[in-house]
């Protein structure tokens, strides 16, 4: 479950591996389809930074990924401003409100720490239904994608598929690097013994409110990268379905994997693009699969995987 | 008086829904010294460890360390000041290994923690260290296991090693022994010895044979209240004690 202090030297080529399958399947799967997963797979690893590494269920986290996916269509749109910058200024935004957020949350435990993330990000939908700049409903739409650094044209779908794919590897190499940090030592001594870490003298507030707004920065990036993809940011984005979408997809994957979160996306994504056409009955097979898979897999998609890819030195 | 007692309480209480689970306690523990605290089950021992340690606020009194008033201290900032507890139920990070369990409490002093942009290669300066920690209390062979996959007596060891790890100028031990077989209970019994050279040691011990042989001052708890404090000598022949203990199961405090 716990990847090792020292990447193992096999971690390498794998990791390699992987990022050389995401640079040559846009040629044979739909680009579109691999952005979507990619963006979900980001959102998805951000949200287990709190869930697999602090053991916190934050039940709000779509107030992050909607928000700055607003702000960073508005900011395209409306403003004019190269995709960098929007980009930028929806994790700006994603990283305020997460402090914020953080900060009234992180003193609760448990269901009442999900129960306050939940409360907070609904008012973040309602305010998202009543104001102006977000035209309710609608949403943003036309969003333009622009030139990245005023050089790389996004309106072309493979330059925007490379683009969103070295945001993802970035993101998630950071990732990896704060969980195997110091800090993120910190952060797995107070998921499996919070009063153990307090009376080795860590202040644990200050450790799980960092983690917070680490998370809701990533999953601010990640809501900013999809708006620019499907050129829209709407309510979809900020209600209380795509928080839990989240928890499923992080939980299908495997929580407290750095792969299992991205896995999980993946599969969701796939699940709704696959039986699309059948309308509202879609979340019912995705709730079947959901219970299936807990049921036969109580560790995830990656803790089933978990004993092979250890045996080959991948995962520690 | 600041000098010679590290800790003092003064009418400490503490009352759980009307119920006094901790009744106008006043401790002193004399500094460099072993000082155990006895008594039946529920005679509020723990509760006075977590009130030490503000892991639970009095309803009324007053705690001093060294000299100073810390009853409205942080826990966390108790443990960064020096004194530092473990826990009655066995308290280990269960998925780290038991290298990473010491080298967490070890890495504190080192100020990276709220590294998050470091890499964790920084930690491994401290292996040396926490070798030497986990050697001390015998569970060297099982460096890379995770604590979670221990036997009992072996995490209550490490648990010593962590907490030892923070060099604290006083520890408050929480039934270190309970579930550790007679070669364990002899080591860690001499570990205790040798790290109270300069130190001060609280500790709580249903085993009475470790506490005659390890305690200066003894001082016995019952329904929250003290009963008797002194030497072993001194609390063995006091009748209260030995009925104190004799109603308990626990067997009369005179032969241990
Ligand atoms: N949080 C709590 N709420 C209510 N009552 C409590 C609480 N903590 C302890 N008590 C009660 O206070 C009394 C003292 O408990 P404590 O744990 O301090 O005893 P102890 O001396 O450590 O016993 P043991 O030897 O069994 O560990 C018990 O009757 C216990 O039920
Ligand atoms: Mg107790």
């Amino acid at each position: 479950m716990t990847l090792s202090p020292s990447v193992p030297s096999r971690q390498k080529p794998f990791i390699l591996a992987l990022i050389g399958l995401g640079l040559v399947l846009p040629f044979a799967v739909y680009p579109v389809f691999l952005m979507k997963g990619l963006c979900f797979g980001l959102f998805a690893a951000a949200f287990n930074l709190l869930l697999g590494y602090v053991g916190l269920l934050s039940f709000g986290h779509a107030m992050f990924f909607g928000w700055s996916a607003y702000l960073t269509a508005y900011a395209a749109k409306e403003w004019g401003l190269t995709p960098e910058i929007a980009i930028l200024l929806g994790v700006a935004l994603a990283t305020v409100l997460g402090a914020v957020v953080g900060w009234l949350a992180i003193r609760r435990q448990g269901i009442y720490f999900a129960m306050i993330t939940l409360a907070l990000a609904q008012l973040g939908f309602f305010v998202a239904v009543q104001a102006p700049m977000t035209h309710g409903e609608d949403g943003i739409q036309g969003v333009p994608r622009g030139h990245l650094f005023g050089l790389f044209d996004l309106s072309d779908t493979m330059t925007m598929y490379y683009f969103v794919l070295a945001v993802f590897v970035a993101s998630l190499l950071f990732l990896h690097r704060v969980v195997n940090s110091p800090f993120g030592q910190v952060l797995k001594a107070i998921r499996d013994n919070e009063p153990r870490a307090v009376s080795l003298g860590y202040e644990v507030g200050r450790y799980k409110l960092i983690a917070f707004v680490l998370s809701s920065a990533f999953a601010g990036l990640a809501g900013s990268l999809k708006s620019l993809v499907f050129q829209l940011a709407s309510l979809a984005d900020v209600s209380w379905h795509m928080s839990g979408e989240v928890v499923l997809m992080t939980l299908l994957g495997g929580v407290g994997t750095v792969l299992g979160p991205m896995v999980g996306a993946f599969l969701v994504v796939a699940i709704q693009d696959f039986f699309a056409g059948i309308g509202s009955w879609v979340i019912i097979i995705q709730g079947v699969i959901f219970v299936v898979c807990v049921l036969l897999f109580r560790s995830g998609m990656i803790g089933v995987l978990a004993p092979w890819l250890k045996r080959r030195g991948i995962t520690g | 008086m600041g000098d010679e007692f590290i800790v003092e309480t003064r009418s400490l209480t503490k009352e759980f829904k009307g119920f006094v689970a901790v009744s106008d306690v006043n401790l002193r523990v004399r500094r460099h010294t072993i000082h155990a605290l006895i008594g039946p089950n529920g005679a509020g021992k723990t509760t006075c460890f977590n009130l030490v340690t503000k892991f639970l606020t009095p309803t009324k009194g007053q705690i001093l360390f060294n000299g100073t008033d810390i009853t409205h201290t942080q826990p966390a900032a108790i443990a960064r000041h020096g004194m530092v507890r473990s826990f009655q139920i066995s308290a280990v990070f269960g998925h780290l290994t038991v290298l990473e369990n010491v080298r967490v409490a070890l890495q504190r002093k080192q100020g990276k923690s709220f590294q998050f942009w470091r890499s964790g290669e920084c930690l491994n300066e401290l292996n040396t260290r926490a070798e030497e920690l986990i050697e001390a209390v015998g569970v060297a062979e099982y460096r890379d296991t995770p604590a979670g996959e221990l036997s009992y007596g072996r995490k209550r060891a490490l648990e010593i090693a962590t907490t030892l790890a923070l060099d604290p100028e006083m520890l408050l031990l929480d039934e270190p022994m309970a579930g550790m077989g007679a070669e364990d209970v002899r080591r860690t019994a001499d570990l205790i010895r040798r790290v109270s050279a300069n130190r001060t040691i609280l500790m709580v011990e249903h085993n009475l044979s470790v506490v005659a042989d390890l305690s200066d001052t003894i001082t016995v708890l019952k329904l929250g209240r003290v009963l008797a404090e002194g030497s072993y000598a001194e609390i063995s022949d006091n009748p209260e004690v030995v009925e104190a203990y004799m109603g308990s199961g626990h067997g009369a405090a005179g032969h241990g």
